[in-house]
């Protein structure tokens, strides 16, 4: 008997001839706070599934509470917010949050979840009248209000502003405090970082980090640096500057780094000409692309 | 154990009566479901009672009484197949059930409360229908013909809720609504619901002999006497208890694989 809070063992699941989770073993302890961060199609949202007992693994297991995630049990003390689902339209958002209390043991009144959401003023109003960021903000409310010692959020800052989406992660960190279990799935690595304790790197249906943030930051790679100079550079010109990666053509540069300014600051001392400099934050593909890389090493290893 | 038992019927209960009201809102608000459900038949009963209703049907039988309870088995049969038909498909569409499936609420809960909020609102169809009967139509039957009429037409319902259930699940939001008039509505043509059966060529007869809506208009018929109908009560039940067991059984193996199909 263990006692993680969910579980997945060697789980695998394949949709026909898609296999989109391959072997994954996570176990999240009563408490943590993790992310599940990857690019899309990486797996995160299967997982869930499978955690969730939305889908079946098609081999290994899958645990919530040490039971069967289908375990009425189990999902009694589970709060879900999904990327990916709808609620009647006509229904008002008071209407919405009471039904999902009726599904648990224990909830808290409607009024307080409403009020954690931040929909006081909008409690009368239609769901298929409410605004983007306030039908997440229901979801949000309909995933707390059975009062779960776990919750679920897949993608949940999608499609918002940079306001709601503070106010939303604020909301998120506050349960976190309360003891509560949580486990959200992004593609933002600065939304994993800010949230997290601990962060799961899925990609490809395979983990390939498992760690707190801080590990995680310092192996990806996250600024590109690009710029052309006055003279062709070489290989050599770069030597013992701290960038991991370099696409080199002529009088461009592109370059991965964590220090970008140390990189800079050697190429000036190094009386390198620079023009059209660009710093920009790697996307995530490119950030995970060391991760990737080490972890092909390990298995060809 | 027994006491856990209870707690849980009693939690089960809630979830049910929840279910149920949130389900009877949301279709309620729909003004495109109340109009067609509850306003149609009475529209159409207003209408031909109004040409034809003081006509005589068979022995002792007016047209008007006649017409009246083939509005009546359109009304219900009408809620049943577009309410579970279209409804079913168009939640599903937006994925409502997706939610609810990750929710300690058991499956067949909300299935339940589908039932129970369309029985509710093919009794308000047909409470409204008779109201405008008696005050405006002026149909007198006995206080016991009434309630004889009304429990037959809820009886005969279930073939038209497996009906409704099969295309609702069977099909995509898209298709549903041609789907339930492609198969409903000639149902209810050929089974003397909107004219007569008695004036229909007998090569159509023999196709709407079979029908269930057929049989479901029979069952109610009889309660004018047995000049009105074309079969007795008794055939009337056997066929609707048999149509009853067939599209049940298609609808739960069409069920059984959109479940599969989204939660395996």
């Amino acid at each position: 008997m263990t006692n993680a809070a969910v579980e997945l063992i060697d789980a695998h699941k394949r949709y026909g001839s898609v296999e989109a989770v391959k072997g994954v073993n996570v176990a999240i302890h009563p408490g943590e706070l993790v992310a599940m961060l990857g690019p899309n199609g990486a797996g995160k949202t299967t997982s869930i599934n499978l955690m969730l007992g939305l889908r079946k693994p098609t081999s290994g297991r899958a645990r919530l509470f040490g039971l069967d995630p289908d375990d009425r049990r189990a999902r009694s003390r589970c709060g879900v917010m999904l990327q990916d689902s709808g609620v009647p339209d006509t229904l008002t958002v008071r209407e919405l949050v009471e039904l999902f209390t009726s599904y648990y043991p224990h909830p808290m009144s409607p009024d307080r979840a409403i009020g954690l959401a931040g929909l006081d003023q909008q409690a009368k109003r239609q769901a298929g009248k409410l605004s983007g960021g306030q039908r997440q903000r229901l979801y949000f409310a309909l995933a707390v209000c059975g009062d779960p010692e776990l919750i679920f959020f897949d993608e949940p800052t999608v499609g918002m502003d940079v306001e709601s989406r503070r106010s939303f992660l604020d909301s998120i960190r506050e349960f976190g405090r309360e003891g509560k279990t949580i486990v959200l799935t992004t593609h933002y690595l600065e939304e994993a970082d800010e949230l997290a304790e601990r962060v799961i790197v899925i990609d490809r249906g395979v983990v390939i980090a498992d760690a707190s943030p801080a590990e995680i930051k310092s192996h990806v790679v996250g600024r590109r640096v690009s710029f052309t100079t006055s003279q062709p550079l070489s290989e050599g010109d770069l030597r013992g500057l701290p960038y991991s990666r370099l696409d080199l053509d002529r009088n461009r540069v592109r370059l991965f780094s964590n220090a970008p300014e140390a990189v800079l600051r050697e190429l000036f001392s190094r009386g390198v000409e620079i023009r059209d400099l660009q710093v920009v934050g790697a996307d995530l593909e490119e950030a995970f692309l060391a991760l990737t890389t080490e972890a092909e090493k390990e298995t060809v290893a | 154990m027994s006491t856990t038992a209870t707690m849980d019927v009693a939690r089960i209960g809630r979830m049910l009566g929840a279910q149920t009201k949130a389900q009877l809102l949301t279709r309620m608000r729909i003004p495109a479901f109340t109009v067609l459900s509850l306003g149609m038949p009475v529209m159409f009963f207003a209408l031909f009672n109004a040409i034809f209703g003081s006509q005589k049907q068979a022995p002792g039988v007016t047209t008007g009484e006649y017409i009246l309870v083939s509005y009546a088995t359109y009304a219900v049969a009408n809620v049943m197949v577009y309410n579970f038909g279209i409804g079913i498909a168009s939640e599903r569409g937006r994925k409502l059930d997706l939610l609810q499936r990750a929710m300690p609420v058991p499956p067949l809960v909300p299935v339940a409360a589908q039932i129970i909020s369309v029985i509710v609102f093919a009794f308000i169809a047909l409470l409204l229908l008779f109201a405008y009967a008696f005050l405006v139509g002026g149909i007198r039957l006995g206080a016991a013909t009434w309630l004889d009429l009304l429990w037959r037409l809820l009886l005969g319902s279930f073939p038209m809720m497996g009906l409704g259930l099969a295309i609702g699940y069977g099909t995509g939001a898209n298709a549903a609504p041609a789907v339930v008039n492609v198969v409903y509505l000639p149902m209810s043509f050929l089974s003397g619901i909107f004219i007569p059966f008695s004036i229909l060529p007998s090569t159509v007869q023999k196709i709407g002999q079979v029908l269930p809506t057929y049989h479901y208009a029979n069952l109610g018929w009889n309660i004018l006497g047995p000049g009105a109908a074309y079969e007795s009560s008794g055939t009337a039940l056997l066929w609707l208890a048999a149509w009853t067991v067939v599209l049940f059984a298609i609808a739960l193996r069409i069920y059984r694989l959109d479940e599969t199909q989204k939660f395996s």
